[in-house]
């Protein structure tokens, strides 16, 4: 019978049936961070130790200060901070787990981290306490979000209990326009369906602009997908995907990588699978996008107006557009490239690569930021990179800082936060209230926009500067 | 895990639209040790000012709903991250059941593994028992778990759905980590046959 890319891994991965149907999965890769001490201690509470320490990894993101990290976590002024990181370190020493920590040249967000020390292959199934998970579903993987309780299955099994989700398909076809990246197109996506508009299915992202994207555009797109309520996010793995493993430290040696790929080359959905849900998108029609309001569908292109909440039939999805618009600061009609920002943050697992970064930069070079903006690398190998290509120096002469990788201003929990009332344009994936510090105002979009507004000083077109 | 069986209680509106789990709780508090108790985070920055006094418009402070430990929410509750400690927050402060149109998926998931029962019904009858509760503060609402019943405060009843391996972990109280070590012998029977053919998962 055809089936999806999704429906191979999960039925390759089905350890058994639970009496209610459903099923116990195998889990190849199970990643943590410093937030994971939930899950340790109630593992330690339970009296039980970890099965296939092996097969996990954990990295220091959400808490590290991305300033002064010469002193490792010696250095960290945050007393509680400086505890958690402290903490998985011991944790993970005890249990025998290997540990990119705050001082390691490999550290970084684990959803940049990972795929970039090849950890994160076609096929697995990978978990990790964390929502945006679902970004590595961009190599073929069936990659999901799990909270505490599950983390600590998963470490003291190495299986998860798991409902099947249903399938959706996104097809995206043409080429997208100049400055439209992939940031756009899962704002678009998001913005069309709402977020809650994949709730209960893994989404596969398809079509011909998909195939023409790079792995760190691809990995841009599922890393939202939970802002869709997708469980999980994925994309076929082709020639591209191959490529961007090859020579990574994790991924199969010489020896192993023929047996490897002949197993990937068979994942692809078959051509006459059947998905529960279909989307079409039209690349062509897609232009940069801007939120401007409180969650990821709030979205506009740029181009837009802020709209009107009085066009909203139903009552209480009135009343939250009101309270969105309230607490944005904004009114409607107003357009959305006059909304002047008081800071920039690029950076995140979402836009926190290579390729985000040279975006970025290609916008800043020869100009000057006018409000206070900041680069923090999604990891340290990305930093490197950006060193050695000198986009560290085109950040700084344009008068950006230059930090360390971590998680930074997307949470705002190591210290890096938008003060109350004042308005970011960030690259980063949430703009909930209070998401990155309490007040805050953040106006999501990709990393050539928010150059540009750092360099105006309000929402700006980029393909007008 | 402490077994949901039934509960009647007092019940709380919470009217917003895609309340995501940042503003259940807020990300500051997550590095909270679980012993200090999460009641205090819980709905933080609606429920207190900036001085850290309660804002008397918020359900929770109103008189009538202090002791709610029902919720009856809008569309897509807890979207957003993963923190288990939305849940937390909840338990802590008394709460054991959210009766939504929907919730985010992990939310829904992290639930059901701290014997706290979400309960999907439909807009519209999330919409009726909302106004009612506005009507008559301080109202119950009975569950049933193992009945899969939903009693409002006028005494209608709605039927719920549920997993049918979800309701038995929560009546009986029963730890996930158990219910896969039952199988114990499979797992390793499948991860020999796993690991050879796929020699790259080890590394
Ligand atoms: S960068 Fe932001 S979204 Fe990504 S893992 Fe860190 S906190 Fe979560």
């Amino acid at each position: 019978m055809a089936r999806t890319l999704f429906e191979k891994i999960w039925d390759r991965h089905v350890v058994t049936h639970g009496s209610g149907g459903d099923a116990l999965l195998y889990v190849d890769r199970h990643y943590l961070h410093e937030g994971s001490f939930h899950a340790f201690n109630a593992l330690a509470g339970a009296g039980r130790g970890v099965r296939k320490p092996a097969q996990c990894f954990a990295f220091d993101d959400h808490y590290v200060p991305t300033a002064g990290r010469e002193r490792g976590s010696a250095g960290v002024a945050d007393e509680e901070a400086r505890g958690l990181i402290e903490n998985i370190a011991r944790n993970t020493a005890r249990h025998g787990i290997r540990h990119f920590h705050i001082d390691d040249p490999r550290q970084g967000i684990i959803h940049v981290a990972a795929p970039e020390l090849g950890l994160t292959l076609p096929g697995f199934v990978i978990n990790c306490g964390d929502s945006h998970t679902s970004t590595h579903g961009a190599v073929g993987a069936l990659a999901f979000g799990i909270g505490a309780s599950q983390v600590k299955q998963v470490l003291a099994t190495q299986c998860i209990w798991q409902k099947k989700p249903r399938t959706m398909r996104i097809s995206i076809d043409g080429a997208l326009g100049a400055g439209v990246s992939a940031k756009d197109v899962i704002l678009a996506i998001i913005a069309r369906i709402g977020i809650g508009g994949a709730q209960g299915h893994v989404i596969e992202y398809a079509g011909s602009t998909i195939r023409a994207l790079g792995m760190e555009a691809r990995m841009t797109i599922c890393n939202m997908s939970i802002e869709a309520g997708a469980r999980a996010g994925m994309i076929a793995p082709d020639d591209t995907t191959y490529a961007f493993l090859a020579g990574r430290h994790f991924a199969p040696s010489a020896a192993a990588w023929e047996a490897a790929l002949g197993y990937w080359r068979s994942l692809p959905s078959d051509s006459d699978a059947r998905f529960d849900r279909e989307v079409g998108l039209d690349a062509a029609a897609l232009e940069p996008m801007v939120t401007w309001g409180t969650n990821p569908e709030e979205g506009a292109a740029v181009t837009a107006v802020v709209p009107d909440p009085a066009s909203v039939a139903d009552p209480l999805r009135r009343e939250r557009m009101q309270s969105s618009l309230a607490y944005m600061g904004l009114t409607p009609g107003m357009a959305i490239d006059a909304i002047a920002v008081d800071r920039v943050f690029i950076g995140s697992c979402t836009n926190g690569r290579l390729d985000d970064l040279r975006a970025a930069a290609a916008v800043a070079k020869g100009r000057t930021a006018v409000v206070p903006a900041m680069v923090s690398p999604g990891s340290r190998g990305v930093k490197l990179a950006a060193e050695a290509e000198g986009l560290d120096r085109v950040f700084r002469d344009a008068g950006f800082e230059w930090r360390d990788a971590g998680c930074s201003m997307c949470v705002g929990i190591n210290g890096d936060q938008v003060g109350s009332g004042e308005r970011c344009a960030s690259t980063s994936n949430r703009n909930f209230e209070g998401r990155q510090g309490k007040g805050a105002r953040t106006h999501l979009m990709g990393p050539a926009m928010a150059a540009a507004a750092a360099v105006t000083g309000r929402i700006t077109d980029v393909r007008r500067l | 895990m402490e077994p949901f069986t039934t509960l009647s209680a007092v019940a709380a509106p919470i009217d917003i639209v895609n309340c995501d789990t940042d503003r259940i709780i807020p990300a500051r508090f997550l590095r909270k040790p679980r012993a200090s108790g999460y009641d205090r985070w819980l709905f933080h920055d609606m429920r207190f000012d900036a001085s850290g006094n309660e804002r008397p418009e918020f359900v929770l402070n109103q008189p009538a709903y202090r002791g709610a430990r029902i919720l009856v929410a809008a569309p897509n509750y807890g979207c957003g991250s993963s923190r288990e400690q939305a849940v937390y927050v909840m338990y802590d402060y008394g709460i054991r059941s959210v009766i939504a149109p929907s919730f985010g998926d992990i939310h829904y998931g992290n639930a059901l593994q701290n014997g706290f029962l979400p309960i999907v019904l439909s807009e519209e009858q999330c919409g009726r028992l909302r106004e009612q509760l506005h009507a008559a503060p301080g109202a119950s609402i009975s569950i049933d778990l193992a009945a899969q019943t939903v009693t409002g405060p006028d005494g209608a009843r709605y039927r719920f759905d549920i997993d049918p391996a979800a309701k038995e972990r929560l009546l009986k109280g029963l730890d996930d980590v158990g219910l896969v070590l039952q199988h114990i012998e499979r797992i390793e029977g499948f991860e020999e046959r796993y690991l050879a053919e796929q020699p790259w998962v080890a590394v």
